[in-house]
């Protein structure tokens, strides 16, 4: 019973993170139609951020500070978003696909190598927090008290992002954009301020989901690419551009992974993509998504 | 799509070989002018070549965009050194034969499912799949070496060995680069026929107006698939000619970066055009080799060359050097 409830919680921590990251993707998708290969950079980023800041600048500052400075990592990257998304990636919605997708990888070549420059080529850790909190028992066992903040976050963050699109006049407006740009325009939507908006939103996920996990684990370089490769399976399952489609992906995702790195754990990616493609097979849009 | 088709210009066959032999002649004479080492470099320019050819098949003529051939190439070069640790097979041709078979049986495999989606979801799904052969090369640590991976010696050429006095640099700058040479120019021809073939008019009919395509009549998933296994077999031939030049094969072949390496080169050379991706990548392989010497940030440094090719010079080199050349020349004739 005990390892039961350990591995459903390590499930449904990878969960939480998956969901920032992946939800954060599908968001942006789903309003603006683009998918961007240099999300999991931003993911990236956010660790690393909070890594210096937690880790590195404020290392000795009383416990409360730290946790008040996690989200630092998370304010950068949609700081880095609301920066890029009017530069670079403005020009290119007139454009076809295939030049969207080669620059965000562009710009993923760019930010690996600017994150290597700032942060070095060693794995960066903001351990200190992860240790302080200890640890639970569950049942004989123990259990990290952190995780459980983590799979909190995660959780708080699907219910607030919930509320956000569907109970406020802002998440109106953003579905609105998402369904039918053209007509929102002509209804007097601010369609490019809804745009820097929802990719700031979907950036500021993914630095949180990179922020959050950071004590737990370290900031390294290639994290993000790791990152990007999984929020897609998230995606296809779960249907792209679908907020439901990207919990119900976490989640599914974040059980089988569990499975896998435990029992098969050669086997783990691949089974991944296997749960991916019977999916697919069944439903091509993904679980929740729309018919294309 | 809002891809605009260039309409293909035909040229007399006089003055085709007037451009061509010239190549063609450079091309041979090459090892005997400069040192090996660059030599050698264009020896991996060509192979990339073969990769970025039939990559841009998909792209550039039935309008998918793959961002997961690297599993294609990896395939070709894992299976390349499967025949030699397992089956102790040292002949380049049968290296050739056994990626053929394997490279269509992974392309028929990754095309049922791919070939099914259009845009951004081919995209997603190419890339992901792929990701499952980088997993699994990377974890099945006792069969492919994990990320130390396999080590290749140099394979015989046509029977003939290395000889136990030769130089193996000279042995690649010479022999390998003329085997390199001639599949090269096999594959060429190869793809030449295939987008001027029925086939290939059916192709870019399905990119051009997919809806259109149907009407008249042309099944649109199984040429797609067709496209699919004929791209997937050359870059596995092209994973194939790369191992013994490198002489070992790591995942890092697998990643998806490297799928994004042969778009880079297609896209460099312009994808609209049949020589494209042949240009950019021979231009992409001294352009990376430049990058790497320069500076350790190479790959920041490739990545804001492709965002500035992409904003400013959207139909690559050969797209920009035709509208130049058209423009001249419109400008002489007045």
């Amino acid at each position: 019973m005990d390892t039961f409830v350990i591995h459903a919680l390590n499930a449904l921590l990878y969960a939480s993170v998956l969901f920032l990251i992946a939800g954060g993707l599908s968001l942006i998708y789903g309003v603006m139609r683009i998918v961007n290969l240099a999300h999991g950079n931003l993911f990236a980023l956010g660790a690393f951020v909070t890594a210096s800041v937690v880790g590195q600048w404020l290392a000795g500052a009383p416990t409360i500070v730290l946790y008040l400075f996690i989200p630092a990592g998370a304010l950068v990257a949609a700081g880095v978003g609301a920066l890029l998304e009017p530069t670079l990636l403005r020009p290119f919605y007139r454009r076809a696909e295939e030049y969207q997708l080669l620059v965000t990888f562009g710009l993923l070549l760019i930010l690996e190598d600017v994150m290597r420059f700032v942060w070095g080529p060693y794995p960066l850790s903001a351990s200190a927090l992860f240790e302080k909190a200890g640890s639970i028992n569950v049942g004989d066992s123990l259990y990290p008290t952190y995780n459980l903040l983590v799979i909190a976050t995660g959780g708080v963050a699907a219910l607030f992002l919930w509320a956000f699109v569907y109970k406020t006049r802002f998440g109106v407006v953003l579905r609105a954009t998402s369904q039918d740009m053209r007509r929102a325009s002509a209804l007097g939507v601010n369609v490019n301020r809804v745009f820097v908006q929802a990719f700031t939103i979907g950036c500021f996920m993914a630095g949180l989901g990179g922020a959050i996990i950071v004590p737990s684990q370290s900031a390294v370089l290639g994290m993000g690419v790791d990152a990007l490769v999984l929020s897609f399976i998230v995606v296809v399952i779960g249907g792209l551009g679908s907020l439901e489609g990207a919990l119900v992906g976490a989640l599914i995702v974040g059980i089988f992974r569990e499975i896998g790195v435990n029992w098969f754990p050669e086997l783990e990616l691949a089974v991944l993509y296997l749960i991916a493609a019977a999916v697919l097979l069944v439903r091509p849009s993904g679980l929740f998504g729309r018919a294309a | 799509m809002s891809t605009v088709a260039v309409p293909f210009q035909v040229r007399s066959p006089v003055k085709a070989l007037a451009w061509w032999l010239p190549i063609a002649a450079m091309l041979v004479a090459i090892p005997h002018v400069i040192p090996p080492y660059q030599t050698i470099l264009l020896a991996y320019g060509l192979v990339m070549a073969v990769a970025a050819l039939g990559f841009n098949l998909l792209l550039g003529y039935t309008g998918l965009l793959s961002f997961g051939h690297s599993a294609f190439f990896g395939a070709g070069a894992y299976v390349v050194a499967f025949m030699l640790k397992y089956l102790h097979v040292q002949s380049m041709e049968l290296y050739l034969l056994g990626t053929i078979v394997a490279s269509f049986a992974l392309s028929l495999l990754f095309g049922f499912v791919c070939v099914r989606y259009t845009k951004i979801f081919f995209s997603i799904l190419t890339l992901a799949l792929s990701q499952v052969l980088w997993s699994l090369a990377y974890k099945f640590y006792n069969v492919t070496g994990g990320s130390d991976g396999l080590r290749v010696s140099t394979p015989t050429l046509l029977g003939v060995a290395l000889g136990s006095n030769e130089d193996k640099i000279n042995f690649l700058a010479h022999s390998y680069y003329y085997y390199v040479l001639a599949v090269f120019v096999v594959c060429l021809l190869a793809m030449w026929i295939v987008v001027h073939s029925p086939f290939g008019k059916a192709l870019q009919a399905i990119r051009d107006n997919e809806t259109r395509a149907r009407f008249v009549g042309i099944q649109i998933r199984k040429y797609r698939l067709v496209a699919f296994l004929v791209s997937g077999v050359f870059t596995g031939i092209a994973g194939a000619l790369w191992v013994p030049l490198n002489g070992l094969t790591t995942p890092d072949i697998l990643y998806w970066p490297f799928s994004g390496e042969i778009v880079f080169m297609s896209v460099l050379g312009g994808f609209h055009a049949f020589s494209g991706p042949i240009v950019g990548a021979v231009v992409f392989n001294y352009l990376k080799t430049a990058a790497v010497g320069f500076t350790t940030y190479w790959q920041g440094l490739l990545g804001l060359i492709l965002v500035v090719l992409v904003l400013v010079l959207p139909s690559g080199i050969v797209g920009t050097l035709t509208q130049l050349s058209a423009a001249v020349r419109k400008r002489l004739s007045r």
